[in-house]
Order: C-alpha cells, then structure tokens, then sequence
C-alpha cells in the first residue's frame, strides 16, 4: 500500500486519481448530509430542525456548491481522468507527473477552504451561483466562496493542461485517435470546456468580493455597474460546467456498457463527431435559457430558446449511441451495468423534462421552482452520482486487486434508485404546481407539506443506498477475494496490465495493433 | 371535388382566427395548452426510447458465460444515415416546439391596450404597488375582474421575483433596471404572489396576494383610496396587509 509520506509526495497518476477519489467522495459526505439535514427541515411546515433560515441557507449553499465544485467535477475528472487515461492510451504516466500532483494538492486545499463554511461564524449563505446584490450585501463571508471557486478552478485547469498534452503526445505507437476510448473523448472535450470558461467564472467571482469588500460597482447599479452582468458571466461558464459533468460521466457509462454488453460502440464517428464535438460547439450559446425570467432582450431569449433545443440533437447522438451498442450484444448485469442502465433510465427522464425548461415561455412559470431543482437532479446530480459509483464499482478490481460484494453492490443500488425517482419525481411535480426552491419553509403552500415527507422519507433511502455502497468498497478493499486481471472480460486497454497496475504500469509500453480497438468484440 | 367542405371549413376557421385578433388571449390559458403538448411530445419520445432499451436489455441479454456481442460495424452509408436522420427528426421536433413557444411568448410579452398598468417596488420583504392615480397598496394587488394587468417593475435592494403560479407568470424585479410582466384575472377571487428569487433570509416569507374584484366594487375601492390621498396629509397612505 505504501505509507502516508508515500501517498502524499506521489506524482504516479493512478495514486493521484485516488487521491481525488478519497477527496471527493470526503466532499460527497458531506454535501449529502447538508441534502438530508435540508430534507428533515422540511418535513413539516415551519421549524423542524432549526428555527434560522439562514442555517438552512447555509446547507443548501454549501450541498450546491460541494456537491459540483468538489465532488462531481473533481471525481470526474480528477480521479477517473487521471485513472484511466494514461492506461486506456497506453502511456506510463501522465505528461506533467509534478504538476499533476500539485493539482490534487490544490484540490484539497479547496475542499478544507469549502468545509471551513462550517466553522466560521459568517458561513457563507449566497448559494452556489452567489448572485448580487445579495452576495454584496450579506453579512455572510463571500470571500470564502471566491477563494474556494479560484483553487478549485485552478487546479481543473492544470489537469486541463496535463490531460490535453498527454492525449497528443503521450499514445502508444498505433493508438491512433479513432481508436481512443469514448471516455477519453469526453474527458478531453471537457477539458477544452474548462480551459475556455473557467476564467471566466473566475472573474466573475472575484469581481463581487471587489464590490464586496473594495467598494468597486461592477454590478451595483448606484455606481454605474449592472446586476445582471454577474449572471451572464456565471451562466456563461456555469451552463457548460453541466458539460463538463455531463461528458465525462456519459463516458464512463458508455465504458461500462461496452463492456458489460462485450459489444463494439454503436456509430463511434457519430458519437465523437457529432456528439461529444457537437456539445462542445453549443456550450458556449445557450446559458441565456438561466435568464429567462430576468427581462433580458426578447431576440436573445428567443434566440437560446432555439440553441437550446438544438441541443437535443449532439445529446441525442449519446444517447442513440449508447442504446445502439445493446444492439446484438451479450449483455450481463452486474453491479457497474446495472447502474449505468440506471444512468440512461435517470438521464433520459432528465433529458426530456429539460424540454420545456429550454422554451422561454414555458419557463415563465416553471423557472425557480422545485421543477427545476427536480429535472436537474435528474439529469446531473444524481445522473452523475450513478455513474461516478457505477465507474467506481467498475474499476474497482483494478484498482484495488480485490473484488467487492456483488449482492450488497445490488442491493444498494435498488435501495437509491428507488428513493432517488421518488425525491426528485415528487419534486419535479410540486414544483409545476408552484413551489419555488430555496424555500426554507413553506408556510402558504400547505398542500405540499405530504409531498415534502415522502421526498424526505425518499432521501434517506437514497442516503443509505449510497452508504452501502461506500461500506461495500472499503470491505472489498480490505478484505475482498484477489481479483483476476481481466474480471470482465474486457477488450479495453486498462484491463491488459496486471492488477494493480504497477508504478510506469507497463512491463513493455504496449504496441497496437491494426485490427484492434478497445470495444473489438465480434470475432468475424 | 370532394375535398370542397373540408377546405371551406378550413378557410372559416382561418377567418374567424383573423377577426379573434382584437380577443385578449390569456398567457395562462396559452402555457396550459403548451405544457401538454410538450408533454405529449417528450412522453411519446421518453416510452419510445425506454421501450426500445427494455428491449435489447432482455433479448439481447448473456446465455453463456463464454458469449460475445455479434454486432458488426455499420457501412459508411449506415453511419451517415444513422446521424443524419435522427439529427433531421431532432431538429424537426425542436422547431415544431420553438415555433410554438415563441407565439406564446408573444402573448406573454405583448400586454393589450386596454389594460391597467401598476408599479411594483420589491424590496427585502415586502411587494409595494402604486396604482396609475398614486394609491399604494404592500402585499396586496387589487384588481378588477376581466382587465389586463400590467405590472413595471423594479427593486429597492436585492432581487425578487415576482411569482404568480395560477397565472402561471413570472419575471424577476432588481435595482436599476425595469422589468414588466402582464397577466388576465377574469374571475374574482384570490391567488397567492411568492417571491422565486433567493433575495435574502426571509425569502421563503416573502408573500403576498392579487385579490381579483368584480369591476365596480374594484372602482368603488379605487374611487374611494383616491379620495383619502387627496383629503389626507398628503402622504401615499398604505393600504392592504
Ligand atoms: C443524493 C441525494 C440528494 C438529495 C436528497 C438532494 C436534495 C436537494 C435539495 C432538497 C435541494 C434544495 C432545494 C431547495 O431548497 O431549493 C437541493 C439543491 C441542489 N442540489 Fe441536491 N440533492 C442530492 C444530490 C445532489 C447531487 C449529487 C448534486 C450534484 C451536483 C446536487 C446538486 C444540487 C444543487 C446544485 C442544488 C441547488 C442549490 C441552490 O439552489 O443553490 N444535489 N438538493
Ligand atoms: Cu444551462
Ligand atoms: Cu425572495
């Protein structure tokens, strides 16, 4: 295993990837004890747990902005990118090894500065998209929520820069870039993603502590600045960061069911070309559809209304391809596989309830309701969750050279997937009724208040599903049966190299051959 | 020509469209008939999808541990159809809907003529109105039955959102812009206003209420709150909760 010195000072890419998994899944505690500390105040009408709103406020802030900044993002492409990417192209390490290693340094360091919310007595309560002039005026501490953006923007960026160089350089002899990985792709596209837009959050951001606590006016409309361009640039960024969660965790299921259906990519070009570049090329015109309500121009929220729906069409390129790779296969279900057909069942009710978000006039209604809180849990938050577990159970016999309990990996499964289409199908259908989120009470709504006990009665299944889950994979690593190299009979690189992989993971630097790609399954 | 009356009818219908023009169409009527559409639209999309994957999961499912998936690669005229078409039918449903959104997107962002227009000032945590004849109301908006209501609207502090679920309406009010939104009360009763931007710590507590009038008690009220601004000390008297 290694001591602790070792683990900390290590530049092997594969410890570093666990290294953000540790971290990230830290974050996931505690972003998911927020979720449910959040549905127990709500159970009944007035205080339940806490008789301030602003403690309220702080959970969901702290639940919104963890649960992206450091979970999703960092697991996704922290651990997975820095996992996989150097063995699925057959590379030793990663290009920039020290580099690498800073950045999972500046990660935790992000992380430690977002769990201090909870430690000091201004815990910041401006929710994860900080809008002013709220989050210029409060007394709660919005430098902590820039200085906790910037880190965290700043170590995705030196992955950005690490991943791109190693992608281009860094491929064994013959893997050329139509043999890559899917997963690949996707991390790649989310990396451009990150490299264009990060800055941009990242003025934002330090433009409203400037108006905070330097008196600038950047958006303060009695000194000549204007609220609604901190909107603009947050959304400017924000709407493709769903992208930079969306492509890497559509990726890793596509891995899965590759495998698990041992079956070869339906349509690959399609799939790379039109969906992964597709989404890239939309990303950037269609944050408006978040300012619908907000008296924008009418020709630019038509003009997003009709971006945004395109955008069915990249989208629905992964998702055709995904369901064309069962076609013909041989398809088993173990724990990985069944969470990434729960991934396109979530997705897909996720997807399409995003439809009528995407037209302006519907939104005038629907926006900053539970409808919308419920279509995007659905489509990223819990979407991704199953795929970051389901990637996670994947991979786990690599990692760890063990093998984890498959019954406990079912059942823990079922459990959150029951609870999570209860949560968020209830929440989805109170919202088209009017209740509008971040509520910390519900006083004039009282019809909602059942609906409200079954979404928290559906919480706690979800928390426990995924507690089991966590248990399974700290027992199976401990104690689990030695797994094989290959336990899923996999044709992708990773699973060539023995189990675990050692450090430069190669004996000899694999060479590729002509008629092999990583999801080659029929023998003709 | 057999087709002689449906085309006839067809042309009736056209023409009774055109003289409807002057008719008020209510935006809450329009998103109701919208939303079920859309949901028509992305149910059918939603079974089909789910269908075809429930599907391939049984029939294609592993009977013997040893089996591999047969599929072969698609033809280079399959990849193109296989993009190309889906890409058509896509796109073909996103303008069906846009097309459909933007026209009752023009019922929302065109008020009628004949409406009555009603400033609104947000701020932390109140909705405060003033009626064209300066009488201010806090948290209660009365109007008449079967009357446009147009509000402009702005904000002392942070942002609100004016939120109006039975009417189906919403647009957010903040400092040093001015925003508007209209709705169509056209029976009395009462429909609860919630604030549906985070605009601080009693956000949640943020409500009020459009208290819809028939038409002459709404005068009468009206009349008579004018008369008291007039007779009183000359400040705005607030009215309502
Ligand atoms: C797994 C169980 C989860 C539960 C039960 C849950 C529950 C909730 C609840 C109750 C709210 C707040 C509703 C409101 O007051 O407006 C919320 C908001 C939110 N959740 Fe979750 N959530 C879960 C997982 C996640 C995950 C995995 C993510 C990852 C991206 C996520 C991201 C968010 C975000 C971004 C918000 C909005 C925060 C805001 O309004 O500023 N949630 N969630
Ligand atoms: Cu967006
Ligand atoms: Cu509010």
């Amino acid at each position: 295993m290694g001591t602790l010195k070792e683990w900390i000072f290590t530049t092997d890419h594969k410890r570093v990837g666990v290294l953000y998994l540790i971290g990230s899944l830290a974050a996931f505690a505690v972003a998911g004890i927020m979720a449910l500390l959040m549905r127990w105040e709500l159970t009944t009408i007035g205080p339940t747990l806490t008789a301030n709103p602003t403690t309220y406020n702080v959970w969901l802030y702290a639940h919104g902005a963890v649960m992206i900044l450091g979970f999703q993002i960092p697991a996704l492409t922290g651990f997975f990118a820095n996992y996989c990417i150097p063995l699925m192209i057959g590379a030793k390490d990663v290009a920039f090894p020290r580099l690498n290693a800073f950045s999972v340094w500046l990660f935790y360091v992000g992380i430690i500065l977002a769990i201090l919310t909870f430690f000091i007595p201004d815990s910041p309560d401006i929710m994860w998209t900080a809008y002013p002039p709220y989050s210029t005026i409060t007394s709660g501490n919005t430098a902590l929520y820039t200085f906790t953006v910037l880190i965290l923007g700043f170590a995705s960026i030196l992955g950005g820069v690490n991943f791109l160089t190693t992608v281009a350089y860094m491929r064994a002899p013959g893997m050329t870039w139509n043999k890559l990985n899917i997963f690949v792709w996707c991390t790649l596209a989310a990396f451009v993603l990150q490299l264009i837009f990060v800055p941009v959050l990242g003025t934002a951001v330090t433009l409203i502590s400037f108006d905070k606590y330097l008196g600038t006016g950047f958006f303060d409309p009695a000194k000549g600045g204007d609220v609604l361009i901190y909107q603009n640039l947050f959304w400017f960024y924000s709407h493709p960061a769903v992208y930079v969660i969306f492509l890497p965790f559509i990726g890793v299921v596509y891995e899965i069911v590759a495998t698990f259906a041992r079956n070869r990519v339906f349509n690959y070009k399609m799939v790379v070309y039109g969906g992964i570049f597709g989404i890239v090329g939309l990303s950037g015109v269609v944050w408006v559809h978040h300012l619908y309500v907000t008296g924008m121009a009418d020709w630019i929220r038509i003009g997003q209304m009709v971006t945004t729906l395109l955008i069915s069409v990249p989208v629905g390129f992964t998702v055709i391809g995904l369901v064309g790779t069962l076609y013909k296969g041989s398809i088993s279900f173990e724990t990985p596989m069944l969470y990434a057909l729960g991934v396109l069942f979530l997705f897909l009710i996720g997807g399409l309830t995003g439809i009528p978000l995407a037209i302006t006039s519907l939104t005038l209604h629907l926006s900053d309701t539970y409808y919308v809180v419920g279509h995007f849990h659905y489509v990223m938050a819990v979407a991704g969750t199953f795929s970051i577990f389901g990637g996670v159970y994947y991979w786990f016999p690599k990692i760890t050279g063990r093998m984890y309990s498959e019954a406990i990996g079912k059942l823990g499964f079922w459990i959150t997937f029951a609870g999570t289409n209860i949560v968020f199908w209830i929440m989805m259908d109170i919202g088209v009724k009017g209740m509008p989120r971040r509520y910390y009470d519900y006083a004039h709504f009282p019809q909602f208040e059942n609906a409200h006990q079954w979404m928290t009665g559906g919480a706690a299944l979800i928390g426990l599903g995924f507690a089991l889950a966590v248990l399974n994979w700290i027992v199976g690593a401990i104690r689990g049966a030695k797994a094989p190299d290959n336990p899923w009979g996999s044709q992708s690189l990773e699973w060539s190299t023995q189990t675990p992989p050692p450090p430069g993971n190669w004996k000899d630097v694999p060479t590729i051959r002509e008629e092999w790609d990583p999801y080659a399954y029929a023998r003709p | 020509m057999r087709n002689r009356p449906i085309v006839a009818a067809a042309f009736a219908a056209m023409a009774s469209a055109a003289h409807a023009a002057d008719v008020i169409r209510d935006p809450a009527a329009g998103w109701d008939y919208l939303w079920y559409e859309v949901l028509v639209d992305i149910s059918i999309l939603g079974i089909a999808f789910a269908l075809i994957t429930a599907f391939f999961v049984i029939r294609y499912r592993r009977r013997a541990e040893n089996e591999v998936g047969k599929a072969g690669r698609l033809t280079a005229a399959a990849a193109v159809g296989w993009t190309v078409i889906p890409m058509f039918v896509f796109m073909a449903d996103d303008f069906f809907l846009a097309a459909n959104g933007w026209q009752l997107w023009n019922t929302y962002r065109q008020p009628p003529a004949n409406r009555i227009e009603i400033k609104l000032e947000s701020g932390m945590y109140s909705w405060d109105y003033t009626y064209p004849n300066g009488v201010q109301t806090q948290n209660v908006l009365k109007v008449p039955a079967g009357k446009p209501v147009l509000l402009r609207m702005t904000s002392r502090d942070t942002i609100h959102s004016h939120f109006i679920p039975d009417f189906r309406v919403k647009e957010d009010s903040m400092p040093g812009r001015v925003t508007y939104l209209w709705f169509y009360p056209q029976k009395p009763g009462e429909h609860i206003v919630t604030c549906a931007e985070y605009c601080g710590i009693m956000h949640s507590y943020m409500i009020g209420k459009v208290v819809v009038v028939p038409e002459a008690e709404f005068t009468a009220w009206y009349e008579q709150e004018e008369r008291k601004l007039a007779g009183g000390a000359g400040q705005p008297k607030k009215a309502g909760a």
